[in-house]
């Protein structure tokens, strides 16, 4: 669904991924821990294509069209509203008239904004961007979901909710890639886990650690107390 | 072709929604015009040159600097929330988005053009009506390639520290061409003569249009990728 091999790049001096390499299968949720500056970010926007590598090479099943992805900003226009924003980024991903209707009406209800469907984007607050900006990623109902601290900005509830529907996506087949500075965040969901520091995989495997507790604890000692 | 045609409205009717709800652009290149043209009206002396001569070259600096303005906008937009990243990732080809930037930065342009002809025509008291058809076809033509350049060195310089500053620095060579052929046409017409005599001139628009618009279609996916 989803390989990275070798893939290696530097801005300037600094050098941002060296020698990452997997492969993801239907299904399967990659949580990358790593500081900042650690390269989780360059990884992302090299699987989604926005970056040429240096060296190595990433693919993605289905190529760009099968890409959802939720990056440090929202990606939506400040002077249209949430449902203009999801028609216009679902229209580019040529979603059927019908079902953009539809995939629209169900991410509204689903990330609680239905009552903001009709208000500027730039009138909502962080949280709520930050949820429109999930609905957004998911209304072309991509297979491979790229995510860069999705849960930035919002409140426990909503992450919650959040956490349960990346869960339902991952149990009906979508591969995804998530990376965050904080343990606490995404444990449950991965299925595969690496720790990530200046720019390489410091350990990469299925999940051993059942608890985020653990996790954290295997995370200090590989990373360094981060 | 149906898709790159299709995905240029897309995007072209998107950043003309963007623009008619912020009006930011317009505004400012509607009053930058007034202004310059109630300068050059005072700022004269009508007994030393006459209105006549001074009016083709007065209205063509004053649509040349209008036009920055729209182009210093174009990818604005884009970075506001990140959204260019999200429009590369998108299924759509780099010239479609060429294309439709380019076609948003012409309406918007032209728009900022009959403002400013209908101020010229208050202001300078010239006979625009009896001309207006030939004078269509040369600001057509000398628009065109002129904000193809515009349009590619907006993407260039978006995401430099000084991209106002650049963009003029980057663009007035390129202006110079057809800039001259429009002051050179559109003084023949003042003066009452037929546009079959500015056919050298004329030629020359065209090939910098086809030259320009072809150059910066190829040359417009290099810009945008990292």
């Amino acid at each position: 669904m989803l390989w990275a091999r070798d893939l290696s790049h530097a801005f300037g001096a600094i050098r941002a991924l060296d020698g990452i390499s997997f492969t993801l299968d239907r299904g399967q949720t990659l949580v990358i821990f790593g500081p900042n500056g650690a390269g989780k970010t360059t990884l992302l926007r090299v699987l989604a294509g926005l970056v040429r590598p240096a060296r190595g090479a990433a693919g993605v099943e289905g190529g760009r069209r099968s890409i959802g992805w939720i990056g440090h900003q929202s990606q939506l226009y400040g002077h249209l509203t949430v449902a203009e924003n999801l028609r216009f980024w679902g229209t580019l991903y040529d979603v059927a008239p019908p079902d953009l209707a539809r995939r629209q009406a169900e991410l509204l209800a689903r990330l609680g904004l239905e009552a903001r469907a009709g208000q500027q984007v730039r009138t909502l607050s962080r949280g709520e961007t930050q949820r429109a900006a999930i609905a957004r990623a998911l209304i072309h109902d991509p297979p491979v979901l790229l995510l860069d601290e999705p849960f930035t900005g919002l409140d426990r509830l909503a992450a919650e909710e959040l956490g349960r529907l990346l869960g339902e996506l991952a149990a009906r087949g979508r591969a995804t890639v998530l990376v965050t500075h904080d343990v606490e965040e995404g444990t449950e969901l991965a299925s595969e886990v690496a720790f990530m520091r200046t720019g390489r995989f410091l350990a990469y495997g299925p999940r051993a650690a059942r608890d985020a507790a653990t996790l954290t604890a295997a995370y200090r000692e590989v990373v360094g107390g981060a | 072709m149906r898709d790159l045609v299709r995905h240029a409205w897309l995007i072209a009717r998107k950043d003309l929604q963007l623009e008619f709800r912020s009006r930011t652009a317009l505004a400012s290149a509607v009053v930058f015009t007034a202004l310059v043209l109630v300068i050059f009206e005072h700022g004269r002396d009508p007994t030393a040159v006459p209105t006549i001569d001074l009016a083709p070259s007065i209205l063509w600096v004053t649509f040349s600097f209008a036009a920055m303005l729209a182009l210093n906008r174009a990818f604005q937009a884009e970075l506001e929330n990140q959204a260019l990243d999200g429009l590369l990732l998108a299924p759509i080809s780099r010239t479609s988005l060429f294309w439709g930037k380019l076609g948003a930065n012409l309406v918007f342009v032209a728009l900022v053009q009959i403002v400013g002809i209908l101020l010229f025509i208050l202001f300078f008291n010239v006979p625009v009506w009896r001309i207006w058809v030939p004078l269509l076809l040369v600001s057509a033509l000398a628009t065109v390639g002129f904000i193809a350049v515009g349009t590619l060195f907006s993407a260039m310089v978006v995401r430099t520290r000084f991209a106002e500053l650049m963009l003029p620095v980057l663009l007035l060579p390129f202006l110079l061409p057809p800039l001259i052929a429009a002051v050179a046409i559109t003084v023949k017409l003042f003066a009452g003569r037929p546009l079959s005599e500015s056919a050298g001139w004329l030629r020359l628009l065209a090939g910098y249009d086809l030259a320009f618009v072809s150059l910066t279609t190829l040359l417009f996916p290099a810009t945008v990728t990292e």
